[in-house]
């Protein structure tokens, strides 16, 4: 099949190599004959670890991408970023607030957004950055972290941002915050909690154990199955 | 968009949907009847990959000398080490530790957040970027027996029933019995688990599960558990020191066969770095990027057995390496995702496989090694839709999933699938997703007991890489609760050891010398090494022409 394949040309880091019609940032890079490590993950658009600018042929932006995802067209020409250069502040999440004050504390670049949506432009993910962001100086903690949810942390957001903020690790922390102490407190788990601290399962289990494999096959085969 | 061809097919699904949608609001998920023990064995031996007469060779040296398991894994630990023992000064440690962690996927991360929690020195070694994992790919869920019709002693019968019943009793015990307070403890570092509005978790089931024990972050849930233990091992970088980019090679023993430590390779510089660790923790993943029987892989870049190959020289025993996983559902259209996982969740969700006639042929929620069985059985009978690039699949009907649960249920539950179908113009709201079997996981692995020990002193292992847990086959939900159980228990312990005061003898990489040897003998060629660090995607003819040509794995 590959040799029957149309191949295009495309600029990889400025050479120019040939590589077949449908491939991928990722594969055209392979092809052409570079073995990765840097800006390479899980291949799969999960791990954020391929972050990549390009521009299209004719097209004067420059656009941002998974190199694991997007397709490469003929002429383009892209450019990997290997790592983004960001500094994480430290904390320890029982000290914090789930408020506005405590980003004001951590991140004070947040209050500097102009509202160009360029970071919102740049996502792979099509996430709503700057709503996000927005949200969070509104101090509705819960609502940017919905928005932020199916962030992969590829850092292209903060690679465009005029106003220097660090988008994913701001939303890593509102996530945080409301995942410990915005959402309900799931009231069956601290039962079941209580119940394994008082034993309740151990004899049963133990019984489980201790059973020859005949019974324990016949035992599984004819268990309830309570599914929805 | 598919072509036309394939859009006929799709006709005799929505021909059928009506039908099938009546059997699920009558029936629930029981649209079809599970298979009994006979029928499973049957469909087993005829369809299942692994028990293909040439899946398995004599492994020849080491601990498991003599027993057949499968031949890509015989193939790396029939091969060379990357250097002589003398190439190395162990007089001369680049770094001193008391826990050395390698692997930072969330295995590893759990163990090195629970070592740093008892004060003992922590570091962290990995192969590419921290969190870079397998863990962060994972999407439908991680199971924990906490609802009120529930109960760890069903998660248990799930477990080692699912697992052909040759799972390590002990192991299977931990596992359900660690399992509620690993959501628990997940929850306060703050993940964010779905939630009915009333706190209640939101719970679904997963193939071979009896009860609704599956707990998600949307279909990211391993990206949605990962990112919050690496955003607290930053956050603790005054007690953990992290090291990126460096890729184990060996394991170092002293003197009396106790863990040493390790030798690492610094893929940037090309540096080799000595470190000496009084506990050491594997959390190395598994073995998807050795593309078993030439199976496309869900799995990440690093999977490449190398934690395997290291400790088994260093003589830990493995367990069921004769055992693959294969996910029933690899996307195989478009080209450009062929082999990703298409979560169970979606089944969990309701989605129904159907042949290209629009046939439902199998109960949905077998566990995987079987539901996969039947999908190979319809392709192999012509019974499946083959893709423009040659390849075979059947249908996974995601349409019926809202007509079931409303609109919107896709966009909720499954954003990440969305998305990536959408990214090649198809809507799986709208179309069904063409799906066949994929290489996703590895069932068996290093032999531990309950406390994450191997046979070596000092020499834990965690998550993908350990055997025994999961027996012949792992349930979904299972390996995100696997990692975060036994990285947590493997980090507690591997600090334990060092705070009893654990004392080591003369460090040595003499085994790699006699297990070199010993590879000698066997007449292999010498440009066979391993670890394999890294696969290699580049075309065979620009390979030929370049200067490691000749290597297998990884030279850099």
């Amino acid at each position: 099949m590959e040799e029957k394949r149309k191949m295009i040309k495309v600029y990889l880091a400025g050479e120019l190599f040939k590589v077949p019609e449908g491939s991928t940032i990722m594969m055209a890079l392979e092809y052409a004959g570079f073995q990765l490590k840097r800006g390479v993950g899980c291949r799969e658009g999960y791990c954020g670890a391929c972050g990549t600018v390009y521009r299209e042929k004719g097209d004067y932006k420059l656009q941002g991408g998974l190199a694991c995802q997007t397709v490469v067209t003929d002429g383009m020409a892209v450019a990997q970023i290997p790592f983004v250069p960001a500094e994480k502040p430290t904390y320890d999440l029982e000290d914090l607030t789930p408020d506005v004050n405590t980003f004001t504390e951590l991140f004070p670049s947040v209050f500097r957004c102009v509202s160009c949506n360029t970071c919102t432009k740049a996502c792979p993910q099509d996430i709503e950055v700057m709503d996000y962001i927005q949200a969070i100086i509104r101090g509705d903690i819960a609502k940017a972290a919905d928005i932020s949810f199916d962030c992969i942390r590829c850092g292209l957001c903060a690679m465009r941002c005029p106003a220097e903020i660090v988008q994913y690790d701001v939303a890593t922390l509102a996530r945080r915050l409301t995942g410990k102490y915005l959402s309900k407190k799931s009231p069956e788990l601290d039962k079941r909690l209580e119940e394994m601290e008082a034993g309740k399962f151990d004899e049963e289990i133990k019984k489980l154990k201790n059973m020859p494999k005949d019974k324990l096959t016949k035992e599984y085969y004819n268990r309830e199955i309570k599914i929805s | 968009m598919y072509p036309d061809y394939m859009l006929k097919s799709i006709k005799n699904v929505e021909k059928t949907r009506a039908k099938r949608l009546q059997l699920a609001k009558k029936y629930g998920k029981q649209v079809y009847d599970p298979m009994s023990e006979e029928e499973r064995e049957k469909i087993l031996n005829i369809y299942h990959p692994d028990y293909k007469e040439d899946a398995l060779r004599e492994l020849r040296i080491g601990p498991n000398k003599g027993e057949k398991i499968i031949n890509e894994v015989v193939d790396v630990m029939e091969a060379y080490p990357r250097n002589p023992s003398k190439t190395f000064d162990l007089s001369n440690f680049d770094y001193e530790t008391d826990v050395l962690v390698i692997g930072a996927g969330s295995a590893g991360l759990s163990a090195t957040l629970e070592a740093s929690q008892k004060d003992v020195n922590t570091m962290l070694v990995t192969k590419l970027r921290l969190g870079d994992s397998n863990s962060m790919m994972a999407q439908g869920g991680i199971q924990a027996a906490d609802q009120e019709d529930d109960s760890p002693v069903n998660h248990y019968l799930d477990v080692i029933g699912g697992g052909h019943f040759d799972n390590k009793k002990d192991l299977v015990e931990a596992l359900v019995m660690d399992a509620p307070q690993s959501i628990k403890w997940l929850e306060e570092l703050g993940v964010m688990f779905d939630k009915n509005e009333d706190g209640s978790m939101m719970v679904k089931s997963g193939g071979g599960t009896s009860r609704n024990r599956m707990h998600s972050t949307r279909d990211y849930t391993g990206a949605g558990i990962c990112r919050v233990l690496r955003d607290e091992v930053q956050n603790r970088a005054d007690k953990i020191d992290i090291l990126e980019y460096c890729a184990a090679t060996e394991l170092i023993l002293d003197d009396k066969g106790q863990i040493a430590g390790a030798v690492v390779y610094h893929l940037d510089l090309k540096e080799y770095f000595l470190i000496k660790a009084k506990s050491v923790i594997l959390a190395t993943g598994g073995f998807g990027r050795l593309h078993i029987r030439d199976f496309e892989t869900t799995n990440h870049y690093g999977a490449t057995a190398d934690g395997l190959v290291m400790a088994y020289r260093a003589g830990a025993n493995l367990l069921y390496m004769d055992s693959v996983q294969y996910h029933p559902t690899g996307a195989v259209f478009p080209e450009q995702i062929v082999g990703f996982l298409c979560t169970e969740k979606i089944r969990g969700l309701g989605a129904q496989p159907v042949n290209k006639d629009g046939e439902l042929f199998v109960y949905p929620l077998e566990p995987r090694d079987i539901e996969a069985s039947a999908f190979i059985r319809e392709c192999e009978e012509d019974r499946g839709v083959k893709t423009p690039s040659g390849l075979k699949g059947i249908w996974l009907d995601s349409p019926l999933i809202e007509q079931l649960s409303g609109e919107g249920t896709i966009e909720k539950n499954l954003p990440a699938m969305l998305r990536q179908f959408q990214r090649f113009d198809i809507d799986i709201r709208k179309y069904p997703m063409l799906v066949f079997p994929t290489l996703h996981y590895q069932n068996g692995g290093l032999e531990i007991n309950a406390k994450a020990e191997t046979s070596i002193p000092g020499l834990y292992v965690a998550g993908e890489n350990s055997g025994g847990v999961h027996g012949r086959n792992r349930l979904m939900g299972n390996s995100q609760l696997d990692i975060i159980v036994f990285g947590r228990r493997a980090g507690t312990n591997a600090a334990n050891r060092v705070l009893d005061g654990v004392k080591l003898g003369k460090p040595t990489l003499e085994h790699v010398d006699k297990y070199a040897k010993q590879v000698e003998k066997l007449g292999i060629d010498k440009n066979i090494i391993s670890p394999m660090i890294l696969p290699d995607y580049i075309p065979e003819h620009i390979k030929a022409k370049q200067l490691t040509t000749n290597y297998q794995g990884t030279l850099f």
